[in-house]
Parts: C-alpha cells; sequence; structure tokens
C-alpha cells in the first residue's frame, strides 16, 4: 500500500514538472484571439526541420521562431492569407500541409480520383465478362445428343473395367 | 499470359516509382527565393560590429552567401572547402552567422541581455574562426534569426549563390562537399561571371 502511494506521487510530481515543460515551450501570448489565430494558423503549416510535425505542435527552435513571427503578423493586422504569403514566399508550397491546386499538383489532387474510377472501370468490366461467361449460350439439340452419346460411352467403358 | 501481364506491368511501374523515391532527398525542399532577388537586409559586421553589411554592398558581383554558426555540426564538415576556395579566391564569400547564441540549445536565452548575447555572438563567432580559419570576406551577424527567416533557413549550413543583380541562383542546403563545389556551384560561377 505505501508502495502504491510513493509511485503514484513520484508520477504526480513527474506530471507536474512535464508541464512545466511544456509552458516553457510555448509560451501564450497574452490575448487569447492572437493565439487561437496562430494555433489555427500554425496548424496549417509544416515544420521544416522535423518534417512531420505541424508549426504549431513542434518544438524545434526554428518552429518559435516562426511562430513568433506569425503572431508579430497577426499583431500588425496582417490577414491569414497574408501570413500564409509571407511563409510560402519564404519556405515554397512545401510549408503548406494543404497544398495550391496548380499544374504540378494536379495529379496529387486527382490521382486518388483517377484511381477510384480505373478501379471501378476494370471491376465493371471483369464482372461483365463473368457473366457472360456463366450465361453461355444453351446447347443446341444437336450439341446435346453429342454430349449424352459421349457420356454414355465413358459410362460403359468404366462399366467394363 | 495476358491474365499476368498487366499486374505485372502494374507491378513493374509501382516498383519503378518507389525506386525513384527512394532516390529522392526529402530534406531537399525546393526554394521559391531562387531566381528572385535576394531580400534585403542590413546586419552588423562580425569583425568590425560598428559597419553594416547589407547585400547591395555586393552589386555588381557574383558572390556567395554562407549560412554558418560555431554550433552547426556540418558547418564544421564544410569549412576546409570554405577555407579552400578562399585561397583560391574564385569567389567572394559573405558569411552570415546564424543565431550563435540562442541556437545553441545549451543556453538559456531568457536570462541573457540583448547587449551581453551581442558580446557573446562576437566572442564565440570570432573565437571559432580564430580556430578553424576565416574563410570569409566578412561575416554579417544574425542573432536573433529574422534575417534568416526572409532567406527561407531551416538548416544551417545554407548556401546561396547570388548574381550580379541580386539575384539568388542557386540555394544549397547542408555542407558543401568538394563534389558538390565542382559539379554544382562551380560551373554556375562561370556562367554568371561572363
Amino acid at each position: 500500500m505505501r508502495h502504491w502511494l510513493t509511485t503514484l506521487w513520484l508520477l504526480l510530481i513527474v506530471a507536474g514538472v512535464h508541464n512545466l515543460r511544456a509552458g516553457e515551450a510555448m509560451p501564450l501570448a497574452s490575448d487569447e484571439v492572437t493565439e487561437k489565430r496562430l494555433v489555427a494558423i500554425a496548424s496549417e503549416l509544416r515544420c521544416l526541420v522535423c518534417q512531420n510535425e505541424s508549426l504549431a505542435g513542434s518544438g524545434a527552435e526554428l518552429a518559435n521562431d516562426l511562430r513568433r513571427e506569425i503572431r508579430a503578423l497577426i499583431k500588425e493586422g496582417k490577414s491569414d492569407a497574408e501570413i500564409m504569403e509571407f511563409m510560402v514566399s519564404r519556405y515554397g508550397d512545401f510549408v503548406r500541409y494543404r497544398p495550391p491546386l496548380k499544374g504540378s499538383t494536379l495529379l496529387l489532387w486527382f490521382g486518388p480520383g483517377l484511381f477510384l474510377v480505373g478501379g471501378l472501370v476494370a471491376l465493371f468490366l471483369y464482372l461483365r465478362r463473368r457473366q457472360r461467361a456463366l450465361n453461355d449460350s444453351p446447347l443446341t439439340a444437336e450439341e446435346e445428343r453429342e454430349a449424352s452419346a459421349l457420356l454414355q460411352e465413358q459410362d460403359s467403358r468404366r462399366g467394363q473395367s | 499470359m495476358n491474365r499476368f501481364l498487366w499486374p505485372l506491368i502494374g507491378f513493374i511501374a509501382l516498383l519503378a516509382l518507389l525506386a525513384v523515391g527512394l532516390t529522392l532527398n526529402p530534406r531537399d525542399v525546393p526554394s521559391p527565393l531562387v531566381d528572385k532577388p535576394a531580400p534585403s537586409f542590413s546586419l552588423p559586421q562580425l569583425q568590425a560590429p560598428a559597419q553594416t553589411f547589407s547585400p547591395k554592398d555586393m552589386h555588381g558581383k557574383v558572390w556567395l552567401l554562407n549560412v554558418w554558426a560555431s554550433w552547426c555540426v556540418s558547418c564544421r564538415q564544410e569549412h576546409p572547402v570554405l577555407v579552400e576556395l578562399a585561397k583560391q579566391q574564385v569567389v567572394p564569400l559573405i558569411g552570415l552567422n546564424y543565431k550563435e547564441v540562442r541556437g545553441d540549445g545549451g543556453i538559456d536565452i531568457d536570462k541573457l541581455s540583448p547587449e551581453r548575447e551581442k558580446q557573446m555572438v562576437l566572442e564565440r563567432a570570432g573565437e571559432w574562426l580564430r580556430q578553424h580559419g576565416d574563410p570569409y570576406t566578412l561575416s554579417a551577424i544574425d542573432i536573433d534569426g529574422r534575417v534568416g527567416i526572409d532567406y527561407g533557413v531551416y538548416g544551417v549550413p545554407e548556401t546561396y549563390v547570388i548574381d550580379k543583380n541580386g539575384i539568388i541562383r542557386l540555394k544549397h542546403t547542408g555542407p558543401i562537399t568538394p563534389d558538390v563545389f565542382s559539379g554544382k556551384i562551380l560551373p554556375l560561377l562561370a556562367t554568371l561571371s561572363k
């Protein structure tokens, strides 16, 4: 029992320290509106140092700088589009998690749709061919007679052996 | 035969696509600044802090802007190449010392006054160049990394080739190896200097 309590205490202390560190990593600006916009914009942007993290969630040094820069731009009264433009003009479309629609990104945007349509067409063709194979035209009377003759012949051979 | 041909062709196409993907470097982010004017700035010089440097000062020359810092490990790797380049006087090389103090993870920047930080930048960067050799015509100091942001710096070292009209012609991210220099930068310098 005592053991458990000590562990619990330790956990609480560790959690507390952790919270403090998290607070340090991303200082909050005084007003909440700015901060909300900052998070909204930064979530749309890629951190260039750790490429699979958003700018909002990254603790990298550069991400800190860029958040500071975005915060300053918000305070200057820049619109979201202007701030996006600021980032794209420096780091390219790569910083945007949602790439813009243009010539070089057509395949990126419509590729999955093309694959889906292609797959559906292939499936449809396959099913139709299969259906046709199954619904084979019925035997003519001539063919029927021939088939039963062959079968009978086989049966009689089997009877002999 | 036909039944297996198409899946095979599809598989080979996929394989080719993935093989190309393997050779790409995800760290190599194409810079939108290439073929655009180099962003202007005015920063104090490392060796003469009372004077400033601005890209305008280099108008009419082809030059290199090399972003470096003493805490940057890869900079150490490329430094001998830069020193060699300076010896041969191929091209003016301007250094941009990037976040010398606050870029170093070991230093708590909140405890430093701006004056103290600047002083530390001058000391640390100066000392580093004394130790490893100074290939730079001059170095400008970007203490808070603002100019770095304008240049889209995201991983030091980075090098920019800027032409006579102040247009950025090439951006190289990562250390300059002898191969990169002779294969990529030197031919470009030759065409730009014409």
